[in-house]
């Protein structure tokens, strides 16, 4: 079976538990999903299926991808993943994949791209700490020393710096599902997940 | 409907009476002890209830052995057995945190007429 398939961020709130403890959720809006192709080892050199997520008309695809729709079944997607599989024989293209494979309790990974920040400094950026705010202090939120002098007379590769935060690709891992309603393809994991809400998101279950 | 607005509405209890801050309440609350599940009453003024959907609470208070004790519930939490008015107060404000300064005979709530 996949252990994986597409879903979008409807948003969090919270839900009680049998024990009467609130536990924050997120809502995702998951599948139906539409296995597009399936990649095997002998032509590919490796196992996969590709899904599609979220409907787009046909009339509205270019020529390449309404060609590669049309292979299963010729429904346009908005969104292509792709998700490694043992036995590629048990697909095919135009095969439903559905929320079934999750039970409350499982442990998934979300992924996802996180919401853009824009240029942040390094206190925001990497969690430095910040300097006095008073006292003649002039050193507010600035970055402290970022090398040496005449030796090494460089910055070593990778110091951490002011620069642009946010739409990075993100995966928490071990989300506990606290409620599946396959009926609404609605999905309530555990706590936050990357990204805004509507962000298109990978789920994939967590092997016991 | 939106989808969270709808998850929310399933979770609302719909058996709690209507009260308000100022009235005298007894809460049963489930407590859980090991296996053992017993209920425990929880008899006080609400001080504020708060608004909300799922997430809607009140805060109870009681003068316990010459201390204040004050305990938040969430108002639609399974793990309250039922709700229990003993009287309704009359009371001028929403959050009765005045109550909170004031001990004995000047803690007293006029009771509430109701029709």
């Amino acid at each position: 079976m996949c252990d994986g398939i597409v879903g979008k961020k409807v948003g969090m709130t919270s839900v009680f538990a049998a024990d009467g403890t609130l536990v924050p959720v997120t809502v995702l809006e998951v599948g139906p999903c539409v296995v597009t192709q399936v990649k095997t080892l002998s032509v590919d050199g490796y196992n996969a299926v590709q899904v599609g997520f979220g409907a787009k008309d046909i009339k509205r695809c270019t020529k390449p991808a309404a060609g590669h729709f049309a292979k299963s079944g010729g429904s346009g997607f908005t969104t292509l993943r792709e998700f490694k599989v043992d036995a590629p024989e048990e697909y095919e293209p135009g095969q439903v994949l559905n929320l079934d494979f999750l039970q409350p309790g499982d442990k998934v990974n979300v992924s996802g791209t996180s919401k853009g920040r824009g240029f942040q400094g390094t206190i925001k950026r990497h969690g430095f700490s910040r300097g006095p705010e008073t006292h003649g202090s002039r050193n507010h939120r600035k970055p402290g020393s970022v090398g040496c002098s005449a030796w090494p007379a460089r910055i070593t590769k990778g110091k951490k710096m002011p620069g642009h935060m946010g739409v990075d690709r993100k995966t928490i891992k071990n989300l506990v599902v606290i409620d599946v309603r396959a009926e609404e393809n609605l999905l309530l994991v555990k706590g936050p997940v990357p990204g805004a809400k509507t962000g298109i998101l990978e789920i994939v279950k967590v092997a016991k | 409907m939106d989808v969270l607005q709808r998850l929310e509405m399933e979770q609302l209890r719909l058996d709690m009476p209507d009260f308000r801050a100022g009235d005298t309440i007894k809460v049963h609350a489930k407590i859980k002890e090991g296996e053992k599940e017993r209920i425990q009453i929880f008899q006080g003024v609400v001080i504020k209830k708060t608004k909300g959907m799922a997430g809607a609470r009140f805060t109870v208070r009681k003068i316990s052995g010459g201390v204040g004790v004050e305990r938040i519930f969430p108002l639609n939490s399974p793990a309250i057995d039922k709700i229990e008015v003993v009287t309704r107060g009359r009371v001028r404000r929403s959050k009765i945190y005045y109550l909170r300064n004031l001990r004995g005979k000047a803690a007293r709530i006029k009771e509430r007429r109701t029709v």
